[in-house]
């Protein structure tokens, strides 16, 4: 009776874990599955303290599977040429853990999980920027992916087209960071820095970030030597990352690809769930587990209610809250982005 | 040792028809290369214009003895996008792919594995090899020890390095020209024509530093790798790209012959080049594996 009475989430709810506490805070919380990666350079979070051993992910999986979660491991840069074992081991490692899932990007790492560890359900990381049918139609074939997370290009509509003409699940980002550039297809950062997303598996590293204060109180704000942001005394001083900078151009000066903003997707779950999408993602293996906990929270309470067929009333404000007084955006979810 | 080639890249810009028409009978008549990439890279909206010139820009260039080759859009997204490059194939030509969707819509064939595919390493190669790749033109943030070892593991493939020209650098859904102009993508009225080599963005201290060429973003500085033949063939490369600017392509592939001849030394080819109307300061530093935009001894 009450098993019939329960209806099913209509989304898995895939939550960001960069520790062994926050992951088990994401299980608390009430998530469906959590995505972490190693602490090295085959994720796209490799920040120092950040991620988990090989012990800690054995563990971490046991510790969600006890609870009825999954472990989706990510190993979703692009291995570096001559030591591609390193993204080969990582691969063997999720598997022997247990993991339930793969997350890569790299024609590499897809391969050697699709011959070596054929019984780990393979997913397409958004790193591989797939969001085409026929693209999503190679890696399903050529790997057998099981699952696509969407680059973050695509309307609401669009995904719905693309749900229509393809044969496997889609992921999508509902909350956090926000990459203006196709993930995957941005070598800004290397630009500036050395270092970027594809290549070490992170995006404007904090050890080229440096503040100056002028005399007047104004804070500058570089990345690189680059002088990329500026902030009035006493206003809070964000974190210079490259596409979210101010810059000049044609004599006028300011946030050129994207405000500070960052996604916050929740008033479309709806549409969302009827564009046939079958997991939200979090963003945020950076944060820390309080974090992780009240949004893991909210969300699942979202989507049960959706489940529900209730009227979620109180979610918006929750999360704006998270979000730190910071601005949001639905991203390229409504077509007016672009 | 076989002679390495050249090749120019396929136009990043929104350059109009008879801008294009006139750039590739020089290239035809004047340029000392072997190869031509040719087709609409970047945005699919200009490919209504760009369309109808490349077939009298095609028999041009063959008569010119130059090995054709139509590249692929790097980030086909529309109806129309996708069927124009399923179709892509139909001229009999070889192709660039650009993006992964090629190797779904296309008859397995030989490909350039073009800079827009992440291929990082030997094993995501091999991987492309075993779906037809012939030739492989790295990601411009690929580090010269990288391509070497690469290479190394398939020696079967022709490496084209990303020789000269503003880098390539970003992707985006968004259209950042018609953002600059206040408008949007669907409704772009075409303002990146206005920047034939790219809209100059500065940082807040008015330093030099990217180019916005509508969804695209790309390097202030040009990319001017004036390695000798010597050099490019103890690292596996055997052709070098040139992307098309406003600045005499011409007379850059010239010096690029004189350095691949044994004409002119490194340094005078670096001279020669640095000396002409390039659309930034010099880079080359993302081939030693640190920040691109940087100039240092390779």
């Amino acid at each position: 009776m009450s098993l019939q009475a329960e209806t099913a989430a209509p989304f898995e709810l895939v939550c960001p874990a960069g520790t062994p506490a926050a992951l088990r805070a994401a299980v608390d919380a009430g998530a469906h599955a959590i995505y972490c990666g190693f602490n090295n350079e085959t994720n796209a979070r490799n920040f120092p303290g950040l991620n988990f051993s090989e012990a800690e992910m054995a563990k971490g999986v046991d510790y969600a599977h006890r609870h009825g979660a999954k472990v989706l491991v990510a190993i979703n840069t692009f291995a570096r040429a001559g030591s591609v074992e390193i993204w080969q081991r990582a691969v063997d490692a999720a598997a022997e853990a247990g993991a339930d899932a793969l997350i890569a990007a790299d024609l590499a790492v897809l391969e050697h999980a699709a011959r070596h560890q054929p019984g780990t359900r393979l997913h397409l990381s958004v790193q591989a920027a797939a969001n085409t049918p026929e693209a999503i139609r190679f890696y399903t074939e050529t790997f057998g992916v099981k699952r696509v997370v969407l680059p973050r290009v695509l309307s609401v509509e669009e995904i719905a087209r693309l749900n229509r003409e393809i044969a496997v699940e889609t992921e999508v980002f509902v909350f956090g960071g926000l990459c203006v550039m196709t993930e995957g297809r941005c070598a800004l950062s290397s630009h500036a820095t050395g270092k970027s997303p594809n290549l070490t598996g992170v995006c404007s590293p904090p050890d080229h970030v440096a503040y100056e204060e002028n005399a007047d109180g104004t804070l500058l704000a570089r990345l690189g030597g680059f002088t990329i942001d500026r902030f009035a005394a006493g206003e809070p001083a964000g974190y210079p990352t490259l596409c979210k900078g101010q810059f000049s151009a044609m004599g006028k000066t300011g946030y050129l690809f994207e405000d500070p903003v960052s996604l916050n997707a929740a008033a479309l779950l709806p549409a969302l769930r009827d564009a046939g999408v079958t997991a939200l993602k979090i963003e945020g293996r950076q944060r820390g587990k309080a974090y992780v906990s009240s949004v893991v929270r909210a969300f699942r309470r979202a989507v049960d209610a959706l489940a529900r067929g209730e009227p979620e009333t109180d979610l918006a404000g929750e999360l704006a809250a998270l979000a730190e007084g910071g601005r949001q955006t639905t991203g390229a979810y409504r077509k007016t982005w672009r | 040792m076989t002679a390495i080639e050249l090749a120019i890249g396929p136009c990043l810009f929104n350059w109009s028809p008879e801008h294009l028409t006139d750039f590739y009978a020089r290239i035809a008549d004047e340029a000392p290369v072997e190869r031509v990439y040719l087709g609409e890279v970047v945005c699919g909206k200009r490919m209504p214009f760009s369309d109808p010139v490349w077939p009298r820009v095609i028999e041009r260039l063959d008569r010119a003895g130059k090995t054709v080759v139509l590249s692929s859009l790097a980030l086909p997204a529309t109806v129309r996008e996708r069927k124009a490059m399923a179709g892509l194939a139909e001229a009999g030509l070889p192709l660039e792919f650009n993006d992964m969707s090629m190797l779904a819509t296309t008859e397995p064939g030989p490909f350039v594995a073009g800079p827009f595919l992440n291929v990082y390493n030997e094993a995501a190669l091999g991987a492309l090899v075993r779906h037809g790749a012939s030739d492989w033109c790295p990601p411009v943030e690929v580090p010269l020890a990288s391509i070497a070892a690469v290479a190394r593991a398939h020696p079967q493939v022709t490496v084209e390095l990303f020789a000269f020209g503003r880098l390539p650098l970003a992707l985006s859904g968004r259209c950042y020209h018609a953002r600059a102009h206040g408008l949007s993508k669907d409704s772009c009225q075409f303002v990146c024509e206005k920047d034939p080599d790219g809209m100059n963005v500065a940082t807040l201290d008015k330093a030099r530093f990217l180019a916005v060429n509508g969804i695209q973003t790309l390097s202030d500085s040009c990319q001017v790798v004036t390695l000798g033949p010597e050099r490019l063939a103890e690292n596996g490369i055997s052709r070098l790209r040139l992307s098309p600017h406003t600045v005499d392509m011409v007379a850059v592939a010239r010096a690029y012959r004189d350095l691949l001849d044994g004409a002119a030394s490194e340094a005078e080819t670096e001279a020669r080049l640095t000396a002409m109307n390039l659309p930034g300061p010099p880079c080359n530093a993302a081939l030693a594996g640190e920040a691109g935009w940087r100039q240092v001894a390779l």
